[in-house]
């Protein structure tokens, strides 16, 4: 009569491990970066500029990563760099995530009225081209951490409410909300307590992968040189540094691109992981 | 006023104006099965969904009466009816599969009935779920309250699902097809508990299927519903011993029933068909839908 599927703790899994461990990695440096950084991460020493990582010959030791042009300490920047992105990762997913998903949540459950007006705008708000719109909301803005959420939260936000728009409508489809209404329940409390329960798995899934968009967003505008105006080390001011030594440094480049890239698809994998534990019907 | 849930020229419509319930009126009277039968998409579903107050968007109630209990309950103003309904009716639905909630846990979701309506302490409700699941024959009760919805059978939810409906001590249950979805031989099993259950607790059923051999087993009354329209309203006996409506004498003739098993099988005829559907177009011109 009842099968076992319940009874098997499944084990965590590599891509949750590896994902995870990254991240953890990632927020730890970032927390201890003044600790653990082998250098400062603004000193300059033109003796010591483009020193290649550790392994290769001719490296002054303590400069594990190597050094940039101007002789600053690529792992120590990379370090630094982590606060920035994790910040503006945690800050802007989180913020995008509320305010789409409640809007996607809302429209969704109650339809009618609250439906149509978000589905709407969220319609004219997506016929933007969203990285324009981002580059112009900064240049309005002007460059700042909080421009750079502000630009994340206000282009994403659409992404959370359709997806999560169209789960909660097929769940508030489904007998057990009906029966939820029957036994008293408001529908208020119900989009409470029966809706979104449903719909988190997918919402965390959404956030950590927002989480890995907002980090490639602030890449791309300290790439442009329109985030943090300044001289704090981001990872995609030290990619857009790299980008014109790649020749006689590829070290410049290569190690905050790799970082970027693990962070990324670390936010992503970590979100499918997850949401394939707390999904009750995948489980 | 008949019956413990009397309908009165029930209509429905959808919004875009086409007519689902065409002036439907019933009675379950207290403590007794009243059977809905009717083909797949007469609109059986709607009637208990209009009576519970869970109609889809998309549909409204544009004119009759519901009274439950004395009260006509689209007089009602909304938190009040829902109120009354929750204390008064619970339901039995159609499919196993959406009617739990899938990320909770099946003990919640039976004593939140108790605590929510007859505001039970929470100890009290489990222990009063317990001894419902006892009921429903569940094997293990004290398990399948710490088990989530997908770890179960199809048969194992409807018995939780018929636990939960009997949990509050409702005085109507509307079982919309409760046995459709499961197999055969725990149709059989499932269909006996509700009746067992009916008589126990002195519930009045409404009793939804498009099976009349299932009827004649359970109910006291019953009534036809051909595409949104009552055609026959009759005692159990009445019924199969003298159908009156064509489209009843019909459906019995195409219904392996208890009485001949092993008679054969006539399809409904085109003729009948099309009668019953000019009565329907007559109904719709008659009152302006
Ligand atoms: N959400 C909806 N929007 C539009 N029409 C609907 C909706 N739900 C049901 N209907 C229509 O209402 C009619 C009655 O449906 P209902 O579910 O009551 O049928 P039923 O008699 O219960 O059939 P079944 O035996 O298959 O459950 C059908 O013709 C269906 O097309
Ligand atoms: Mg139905």
């Amino acid at each position: 009569m009842r099968d076992a599927r319940g009874e098997v703790r499944r084990p965590i899994g590599l891509r949750l491990w590896l994902s995870g461990g990254w991240l953890t990695l990632l927020v730890l440096g970032a927390l201890l970066a003044p600790w653990v950084a082998p250098k400062d991460p603004l000193m300059q020493d033109l003796f010591l500029g483009r020193m290649p990582p550790f392994w290769v010959a001719g490296t002054e030791p303590g400069y594990w990563l190597g050094t940039d042009s101007l002789g600053r300490d690529v792992l120590s920047r990379i370090l630094y760099g982590t606060r920035l992105a994790l910040i503006v990762a945690l800050v802007a997913g989180t913020l995008t995530c509320l305010i789409g998903a409640t809007l996607g949540l809302i429209a969704g459950y109650y339809r009618g009225w609250p439906d149509r007006i978000i589905s709407r705008f969220v319609d004219i708000w997506m016929a933007f081209p969203p990285v324009l719109f981002a580059i112009l909301l900064i240049a309005v803005l002007g460059p700042g951490l909080v421009s750079i959420i502000i630009a994340i939260v206000v282009i994403d936000w659409t992404r959370f409410a359709r997806v999560v728009r169209a789960e909660a409508m097929s769940q508030g489809a489904m007998d057990y909300v009906a029966s939820a209404q029957v036994a008293g329940r408001t529908r208020f409390g119900t989009m409470l307590t029966e809706i979104l329960p449903n719909v988190l798995p997918t919402i965390v899934a959404l956030l950590t992968l927002e989480m890995g968009i907002a980090v490639i967003v602030e890449a791309i505008l300290s790439f442009v040189n329109l985030s943090i105006s300044t001289d704090s080390p981001t990872w995609g001011g030290m990619i857009a540094e790299g980008r014109t030594s790649v020749h006689q440094a590829w070290w410049v480049l290569v190690f905050p691109l790799i970082t970027l890239f693990l962070t990324v698809l670390s936010f992503s994998q970590l979100g499918e992981g997850l949401k394939d534990r707390f999904d009750p019907v995948l489980r | 006023m008949s019956g413990f849930l009397s309908i009165r020229n029930l209509t429905v419509r959808l919004k875009s104006g086409v007519t689902i319930l065409r002036s439907v009126s019933l009675d379950v009277a207290q403590g007794q099965v009243h059977g809905l039968v009717g083909e797949s998409g007469a609109g059986k579903s709607m009637i208990g969904k209009a009576v519970l107050g869970t109609l889809p968007r998309a549909l409204q109630v544009t004119g009759g009466e519901i009274w439950l209990d004395g009260e006509n309950l689209l007089a009602l103003p909304h938190d009040t009816r829902r109120k009354r309904i929750g204390a008064t009716a619970a339901l039995i639905p159609q499919d196993p599969l959406t009617a739990l909630n899938p990320s909770k846990r099946i003990g919640p979701q039976i004593t939140r009935r108790l605590v929510d309506i007859l505001a039970w302490t929470r100890s009290d409700a489990e222990a009063r779920a317990l001894e419902l699941l006892g009921e429903v024959q569940i094997p293990d009760p004290a398990r399948v309250m710490r088990s989530y919805p997908h770890e179960l059978s199809g048969g194992m939810r409807q018995r939780i699902l018929i636990a939960s409906a009997f949990a509050a001590e409702p005085k109507l249950i509307i079982a919309d097809e409760p046995t459709t979805a499961l197999d055969v031989t725990v149709q059989k099993q499932i269909l006996r508990l509700i009746a067992d259950m009916q008589v126990r607790h002195g519930t009045s059923l409404l009793f939804v299927t498009h099976d009349l051999g299932v009827v004649s087993k359970v109910c006291d009354t019953l009534s036809v519903l051909y595409a949104g329209k009552v055609v026959e309203e009759a005692r159990m006996h009445r019924f199969f011993m003298r159908p009156i409506h064509p489209y009843s004498r019909a459906l019995l003739a195409a219904t392996p029933t208890y009485l001949d098993p092993t008679g054969s099988l006539t399809p409904v005829p085109e003729s009948v068909i099309s009668a019953v559907e000019e009565e329907v177009r007559l109904h719709d011109v008659r009152f302006g839908t």
